[in-house]
């Protein structure tokens, strides 16, 4: 009989939900040798199911179980070794009986093919799967042809600006000096977004052999990938994964028998968001405050150390090998004429599907999220969905059929941005969320410019007014022209993009804002200081529930008499509703 | 009171004279004593030469380094956006109360436990998340809080 491969995923969020317990677990009681291969791997995507684990080898080929858990999985994989389907959460199958088979068949992976795959601490295993091919492949071209490949298959930035890659590589390449370097930005920080966390814990080697081959066509002979320190894992398998090229012959001197060599390090952020902007990045990398510089010049001439430097993010090194390999012109097939191959998006919020997704550009955002991401995670309505972070903004339901490629986004206020994809359903207050996103940005202000320093701050300050009910109408104006402003006369993208959380929020929200600010009414319920508890006459028995919690006790009423809140007193904490067991405390 | 370093020279020798060492150097200092006090900082500045002025800009501008002492378990407290929607506030109260957190204080009085909020750790689709130490903590519930804690004080995680 042939061996049964167990495979655990073990990525951070896997490692949150248990499966580190599961995998304990099997190595323990699973008679490893004749019958048994237990492996891990990393991140398959679908982290609302984890923890996950796949079998294969067996009758039935490929099966991944979701939700599992210790007690129960020797029986699924005993089953499966007699050639039967688990009764089970079976979640992917190749016989297409999984629940998410689907979900699947509508994603095109390139960057994220192998994750979830191998075990990403395995350089072996990378190799077996065509690993290091596209290098040894570049390195027979000329570097100025690998540059051409690049530009020739339209890859843009993935960090979010969407700059044509293989032009900036052009600019580099062609920059004079002796030494030049290379960097990948892994400095992911936009809150709900964990694309790149995914990418190096499940395949570090993809996104080192694409920068090597970088390395080759610019001529730069040292790379540094900046990663936060806030990814422990990620900067565990980068650091093994560099050791194993190394011993590989695949970086340092000589590498692969010719005569190019590079080395690479890993840089731990130490917290600031305004590090993943290029210039910030480099002035931490030399030891300093992590404050952006004047452009130009820009890096390609003197970035860092004053040398020339090209920045890629994660996901644009990591399509690297994949077009060396198949040729430019199998990418330009993929996705839109303008906006060329796949996007990685992490989708979160209120979406069932939550998780890590690859789909080729041109797709709309209601298939990525009514078939990808498998629609919504309530029977509560669609209300927005939020791309590109706390420079992006909130898509509302009536522009769900545009398309994902960088001009359709950027025509409707918000931004491809990092991928970050967050779902709002109608409990989710869109002033709030602007204000969530202000607070953010003012705090991560790193004050050099001072629109940006004190803009966000005085923007910050009239959001919080509207949020507890003292805003007033010409607020709206003040927070436009401030806007206007921060855009203008802020030297990064930090401040530049500050504002559009809260222009897309007015743009299609500007009912809730009016709301806020005329009714005193926060239609989502969540502004707390807006939230009005009143007690339904026909439905209160007078258990006196709601009075016993009532802080400012002022909630009035005998026993077996109808409440009633005095409202002046109210404090809006919300501890009556929660106490009242038969419904009859109302919340809005 | 001038403090004794000298368990400070080898990180120091091991960084001297390299590019760009500040920040990996003020890493390395902050895991072995736990916070960067003015003290420490100014002997690091004395031995590498370089300007108090600027280690301390440095130290304060990154939000990983503390400037004040540090409880035995950092309880980090996601705030991103997909916690945001997901009551990461109420959360952070719970954990607060569980604490006994007054204030603006951010650590226990018996230096057990020291709460930092953090913009996102990543785990969007297991919001809300928190992150004891290195232990992840995915779609915490509020009643399980103290629960957690407890576990960390009686010492069975590390």
């Amino acid at each position: 009989m042939s061996k049964i491969t167990v495979k655990v995923g073990l990525a951070s969020c896997g490692v949150a939900a248990g499966a580190m317990e599961v995998y304990e677990h099997l190595k323990q009681q699973l008679q490893a040798g004749a019958d048994y291969q237990l492996m891990r791997t990393a991140c398959i995507g679908m982290c609302f199911e984890e923890p996950i684990v796949e079998l294969s080898g067996g009758k039935l080929g490929r099966i991944s179980l979701g939700k599992v858990e210790p007690q129960s999985i020797l029986e699924h994989i005993e089953a499966y070794r007699q050639g039967k389907v688990p009764q089970a959460n079976v979640i992917l199958t190749d016989i297409d009986k999984g629940s998410r088979d689907s979900l699947l068949q509508e994603q095109t992976r390139i960057v994220l093919r192998n994750c979830g795959v191998i075990d990403p601490c395995s350089i072996a295993d990378y190799e077996a799967h065509g690993g290091y091919a596209a290098l040894k492949k570049a390195l027979s071209l000329r570097p100025q042809e690998v540059i051409e490949q690049i530009k020739a298959s339209g890859l843009r930035g993935r960090g979010g600006a969407g700059f044509p890659t293989g032009l900036k590589w052009s600019f580099t390449a062609q920059a004079r000096g002796a030494k030049k370097y290379i960097i990948c930005n892994a400095d992911e920080g936009d809150p709900g977004a964990f694309m790149d966390r995914s990418t190096l814990e499940g395949d570090p080697h993809n996104v080192i052999e694409g920068m090597i081959i970088g390395a080759y066509a610019m001529g730069a002979d040292e790379g540094y990938i900046y990663c936060r320190a806030e990814y422990p894992m990620a900067v565990k398998h980068l650091k093994l994964a560099i050791a194993d090229a190394q011993r590989n012959g695949y970086l340092g001197r000589k590498i692969l028998g010719t005569n190019f060599f590079f080395t690479l390090h890993v840089k731990e952020g130490a917290g600031a968001f305004v590090c993943g902007e290029e210039t910030a990045l480099m002035q931490s990398i030399e030891g300093k405050r992590g404050m952006p510089v004047i452009r130009p010049p820009f890096p390609a001439e003197s970035g860092l150390w004053g040398c020339p430097t090209n920045i890629n993010n994660v996901e644009t090194w990591a399509n690297i090998t994949w077009i060396i390999n198949h040729g430019a012109e199998e990418f330009k097939k993929i996705g839109t004429e303008k906006s060329a191959g796949t996007k990685v998006f992490a989708l979160a919020g209120k979406i069932a599907g939550s998780g890590l997704i690859e789909v080729p550009m041109g797709i709309t955002l209601r298939d990525i999220i009514y078939k990808v991401g498998g629609g919504m995670k309530s029977d509560k309505p669609f209300k927005a969905v939020q791309m590109g972070g706390p420079s992006g903004g909130c898509i509302p339901a009536e522009l769900l059929d545009t398309t994902v490629d960088y001009d359709s986004i950027n025509a409707t206020g918000a931004i491809m941005g990092s991928g970050g994809m967050v779902v709002m359903d109608s409990s989710t207050c869109m002033v709030d969320v602007a204000r969530f996103f202000l607070n953010f940005t003012q705090s991560e202000s790193c004050g050099k410019c001072t629109f940006c320093r004190i803009g966000t701050r005085r923007m910050l300050e009239i959001l919080t007014r509207i949020t507890e009910g003292e805003g007033t109408i010409e607020d709206i104006e003040k927070l436009q022209d401030l806007a206007a402003n921060i855009t203008k006369g802020s030297l990064c993208g930090l401040g530049q993009t500050a504002p559009n959380p809260v222009l897309t929020t007015l743009r299609y929200f500007e009912d809730e804002y009016l709301a806020h600010i005329q009714d005193k009414r926060c239609p989502a319920g969540v502004c707390s200081a807006l939230i009005r508890y009143e007690i339904l006459p026909d439905k209160c028995i007078g258990c006196t529930a709601c009075a016993k919690v009532c802080p400012p006790q002022c909630i009035t009423g005998k026993v077996k008499e109808i409440h009633i809140i005095n409202q002046d007193l109210c404090i809006h904490c919300g501890a009556c509703y929660s106490a009242c067991k038969f419904n009859a405390i109302t919340k809005g | 009171m001038e403090k004794d370093f000298s368990q400070l020279d080898t990180i120091i020798q091991a960084y001297q004279s390299k590019p760009g060492i500040l920040i990996p150097l003020l890493q390395e200092v902050q895991n072995l004593l736990g916070y960067l006090s003015r003290d420490a900082l100014r002997y690091i500045a004395e031995k590498m030469q370089i300007p108090v002025a600027d280690i301390y800009g440095v130290a304060t501008f990154y939000s990983m380094f503390k400037l004040k002492p540090q409880g035995k378990h950092i309880v980090r407290v996601c705030m991103g956006t997909a916690c945001h929607v997901s009551d990461a506030d109420e959360i952070k109260d719970a954990l607060r109360k569980a604490l006994q957190l007054q204030g603006d204080e951010d650590t226990t009085e018996d230096m057990q436990f020291t709460l930092v909020e953090v913009a996102c750790l990543g785990c969007c689709s297991l919001a809300p998340v928190i992150m004891i130490d290195d232990v992840t903590f995915g779609k915490v519930a509020m009643e399980a809080i103290p629960k957690i804690l407890q576990r960390f004080a009686a010492g069975e995680e590390s």
